[in-house]
């Protein structure tokens, strides 16, 4: 694909034109709800937007995001690398079915993933009243809104080092072995600088969706203001107060958070992109 | 390349902790506090409730206390009480919504109405109409409401507590009006063929009609309609008292199990009986809820029209019967509004 | 289906694990690599914990009132309008984000100009943007007084709470996965088969027709069904939007919201099952469409 005309290139206008549809398009469809949620949030000027942030609501719900990832994104690192170890450099029976398992919360409506931990966790559902007894708040607190994002975020990394694990295949590992390194130091000295970036690339992208996610967390919140209130759920309720400029504030620091997600993205691809794709051609 | 990706990870290891100290430092030492959960157009209402009694607690020596709240549709809120949240007292929309977390969840007694004054209700309201600047729809009556190309914002009566007393006030109307259950009916099936939107809070339908510019009449609780007028600056809308509307009743209860669990029952005590008090009166007048507290009510009788009230005991036959006929599945809501959609 | 990386991008990624063991000789061999048992573990009791056993509930709870029960709530009118509102929008997303999408990843393959890389990375924005974000700005850009809204209203035109304003919130959502995976099989193409197709005599359009196109339409059919099947349960940016009226624009994650919000467990619970059925649906057609491409391209 070099920049030098191609026989078979039609004819600039047609490229042009072509060029010009996906522009508009991406325009329309990516760039216009983006640009509206920074212009709506600093319409009426950086002391305003900084009065939204710099409440005491909406810090509550910036430190409960923070936390619910920091601790939620870990977990399922750990998981990722296990599940994609035991998967790519192993056989069994049954895998196939595994790792569609591990791909079912990505198919799942929030909403349900939300609503399977109020059937279990509820004080009319399966666990609640032995919880209740025991005095453990697990939805409508901290607990439930981290299981709930836990889930949603759950296969990102593993479904990130998976194909690459596969496609990088075990001779390394096996070479490793036989000169007589643990298991263990097998794994940290070969493995994982040669999943590094790709699992960087998996915590990157389930970090944004951990911090963004809606839907599953709103059916376990319990919506307390400054308490069990994420970012995006304060988003709704300043929506609801008349409060829409401070809505779109705290909107923009995620849209900033999602740009930031994006930029490093592009820049990991970008340098690293031969460790990060599982070449399959 | 492996020093980068060991300096990448230190960085971000960095940032996680840095985040986690910052949570951990911030974590409040928990003084007494309250759980109130509320349905949607409260929001403004108590904070300054909260404010006023946090400041009487502190002056009589009992310490600070942090009053937290939590806002949403009522029958949404109750369904959270039910399954686990831990209210300390729940204000909410109607007193079905209460009657059900007593039924279901057995949090607090069947009869807790009876245990504070006016039926648990400190404040009471009703429903009226917020039409646009110069109502070009020229909307004056409940009958207005069920012409043909008036578009009317109401939320929905399965979730709201609002949209309730809007559909028996409407109801009401229509029997009165048409004489019969019939009429009543195909004149509420006329109203809700108008409805564009159906939000699932009361708030949700102030938003679509204020901010969003949908529809012509808004069908919404008095103090609701007030605060859009006011926070919008004055001359946009115009609020238009029906001849006939209904005695929207707001309970407030304890939640007995919660409140021992919490150890918080005296608080709760004090923070419900505090309602009743001419200074939180007072509050309630101001965010235009009608006050019970006759000196207050008499102070702020300008702002309140006199209209004819129904009442859901004499004219519904109380909320348990009211419930089981008009909102259960497949009750007349659902078959009104199936026919309106038909 | 929100993927970190689409399928496409990547031949050894998704559902044709077995594909690259394909030595039957090798599959059987017991790996040397220790550690199977404790990642293994660590791996089922982790799905176990976080999403086995709490589906599992969703399933019991819906199957406590029997069969009959079950087949009431979760087509009641209302839900089966709901179906129609949910399923009818996220196909014709779909549909539309297939033929601009399909046209982006062209445009990005194959063409070199100014800005590229940045529009090839906000082709992902909807990815890492978080649903709710997405949700006000649409509607505020689609509402009668917002950017779009003022314009297209005096037409008659009505988007915001309109089911039309569904369909402009899933098109925001399902874009990437139609140019994700789409863009690395059309790059993988090479120009070989245009050229040959030309040297008979083909012109532009008939080898797109008859030469990329065949070759394209699984990788498209693929993110035509992820697409989907993420347009379906999409809930933050399609509620702030939609009108909400129950039988017109009332999605089922809504009504399985509503439902809760009345006591309604066993409708919650059964328009839960059906969604999550036709999600699984979804995910074996998506393994199927794989599955016949490899034996297809003889992997």
């Amino acid at each position: 694909m070099s920049s030098r005309k191609h026989p078979l290139d039609p004819p600039a206008l047609v490229k042009w034109g072509l060029v010009l549809v996906a522009l508009v398009y991406i325009g329309i469809v990516v760039m216009l709800p983006l640009a509206s949620v920074f212009s709506e949030a600093f319409a009426q000027g950086w002391d305003l937007w900084w009065l939204a942030i710099d409440d005491p609501d909406a810090l509550a719900a910036i430190r409960l995001t923070l936390l619910v990832a920091v601790v939620a994104v870990p977990l399922n690192c750990v998981f990722g690398v296990a599940a994609s170890w035991a998967v790519a450099k192993h056989d069994f029976a049954g895998k196939a079915f595994l790792i569609s398992l591990i791909d079912l919360p990505f198919s799942i409506s929030p909403v349900v993933s939300g609503m399977v931990y109020v059937l279990l966790f509820g004080a009319q559902g399966w666990i609640g009243p032995w919880l209740q007894e025991h005095d453990i708040q697990i939805i409508y607190a901290l607990p439930g809104i981290i299981l709930a994002t836990i889930f949603v975020t759950f296969p990102f990394v593993a479904r990130e080092l998976i194909p690459l694990m596969q496609a990088q295949g075990r001779d390394e590992e096996e070479a490793a072995l036989s000169l007589g390194a643990s298991g263990f130091q097998t794994f940290r000295k070969v493995t994982l600088p040669n999943i590094r970036w790709g699992l960087l690339y998996g915590v990157l992208l389930c970090n944004a969706r951990a911090m963004g996610e809606f839907g599953a967390v709103s059916v376990v919140s319990g919506h307390i203001r400054g308490e069990t209130n994420t970012m995006p759920l304060h988003i709704e309720l300043l929506y609801n107060d008349y409060n829409l400029s401070a809505a779109f504030a705290v909107a923009s620091l995620l849209a900033g958070l999602a740009l930031v997600t994006l930029a490093l993205k592009t820049i990991l691809e970008w340098r690293h992109g031969d460790a990060l794709a599982a070449r399959g051609h | 390349m492996r020093r980068q990706f060991i300096k990448s990870a230190v960085a971000f290891g960095l940032a996680a902790v840095v985040a986690g100290v910052g949570i951990a430092g911030s974590a409040q030492a928990a003084g007494q506090s309250l759980l109130n959960v509320s349905y949607d157009p409260t929001r403004e209402h108590y904070q300054q409730i909260n404010a006023g009694f946090a400041k009487k607690w502190a002056a009589q020596g009992s310490g600070a206390v942090a009053i937290r709240q939590s806002h949403g549709g009522s029958g949404k809120q109750s369904r959270s009480v039910i399954d686990g949240l831990p209210a300390d007292v729940v204000t909410l929309a109607l007193a079905y919504d209460i009657d059900v977390i007593a039924s279901k969840a057995k949090l607090l007694p069947a009869n807790w109405q009876a245990r504070l004054p006016n039926n648990s209700a400190p404040y009471y309201s009703t429903i009226v109409f917020l039409v646009r600047k110069g109502n070009p729809k020229a909307i004056h009556d409940w009958d207005d409401l069920a012409k043909p190309g008036v578009k009317v914002i109401t939320p929905n009566p399965k979730t709201s507590g609002g949209a309730r007393w809007n559909y028996l006030a409407a109801y009401g109307y229509g029997l009165r009006k048409y004489g019969s259950a019939a009429g009543a009916r195909d004149y509420l099936v006329k109203l809700f063929r108008n409805v564009p939107v159906l939000d699932s809070g009361a708030r949700g339908s102030t938003t679509t009609f204020v901010q969003r510019g949908q529809g012509d009449v808004l069908i919404a609780w008095e103090n609701e309609a007030h605060l859009a007028v006011n926070q919008l600056g004055k001359g946009q809308f115009e609020i238009v008292a029906p001849s006939v509307s209904i005695l929207a009743e707001p309970p407030v209860a304890l939640v007995d199990k919660n409140v021992d669990r919490n150890g918080t029952r005296k608080l709760a005590t004090a923070y419900l009986n505090y309602l009743y008090t001419p200074e939180a009166q007072e509050i309630i007048a101001r965010n235009y809820y009608r006050p019970r507290n006759p000196e207050v009510a008499a102070k702020y009788a300008g702002k309140f029209p006199k209209l004819p009230l129904f009442t859901i005991d004499k004219n519904f036959g109380g909320w348990a019967k009211a419930q089981a006929i008009h909102f259960n599945n497949g009750g007349l809501f659902d078959q009104v509004f199936e026919d309106a959609k038909r | 289906m929100c993927l970190n990386r689409p399928p496409g991008l990547r031949r050894g990624d998704g559902f044709d694990y077995e594909g690259i063991e394909g030595d039957p000789a090798l599959t059987t061999r017991r790996s040397a690599i220790p550690g199977l048992s404790l990642t293994l573990g660590v791996t089922i009791f982790w799905l176990s914990l976080i999403v086995l056993i709490p589906l599992s509930a969703l399933f019991l709870r819906a199957a406590s009132g029997g069969w009959a029960h079950f087949v009431e709530a979760a087509f009641s009118p209302r839900a089966v309008a709901a179906y129609r509102v949910s399923f009818g929008t996220a196909l014709i997303a779909a549909a539309i984000n297939s033929v601009f999408g399909l046209l982006i990843a062209f445009v990005l393959v194959r063409y070199r100009f100014f800005g590229q890389r940045f529009v090839s990375a906000l082709v992902d924005l909807p990815f890492a943007l978080p649903t709710a974000v997405a949700g006000i700005a649409l509607t505020a850009i689609y509402a009668s007084n917002g950017w779009v809204g003022s314009i297209i209203e005096p037409h008659g035109i009505q988007i915001a709470y309109k089911p039309q304003g569904i369909v402009v919130a899933l098109v925001f959502i399902g874009l990437p996965f139609i140019v994700r995976t789409v863009e690395p099989v059309l790059a993988d193409l090479g120009r070989d088969p245009e050229e040959a197709s030309a040297t008979l005599g083909a012109n532009r359009w008939q080898t797109f027709r008859f030469v990329v196109l065949p070759e394209i339409m699984p990788a498209l059919i693929t993110g035509f069904a992820l697409a989907f099947a993420r347009g379906v349960g999409e809930y933050g940016s399609v509620i702030f939007i939609a009108g909400n009226m129950p039988f017109q624009s009332e999605i089922s994650p809504l009504l399985i919201v509503t439902s809760l919000e009345e006591y309604d467990y066993a409708g919650a619970t059964g328009i839960a099952v059906v969604m999550l059925l036709a999600s699984l649906a979804v995910l074996l057609l998506i393994n199927w469409i794989q599955h016949r491409e490899r034996v297809r391209r003889g992997l």
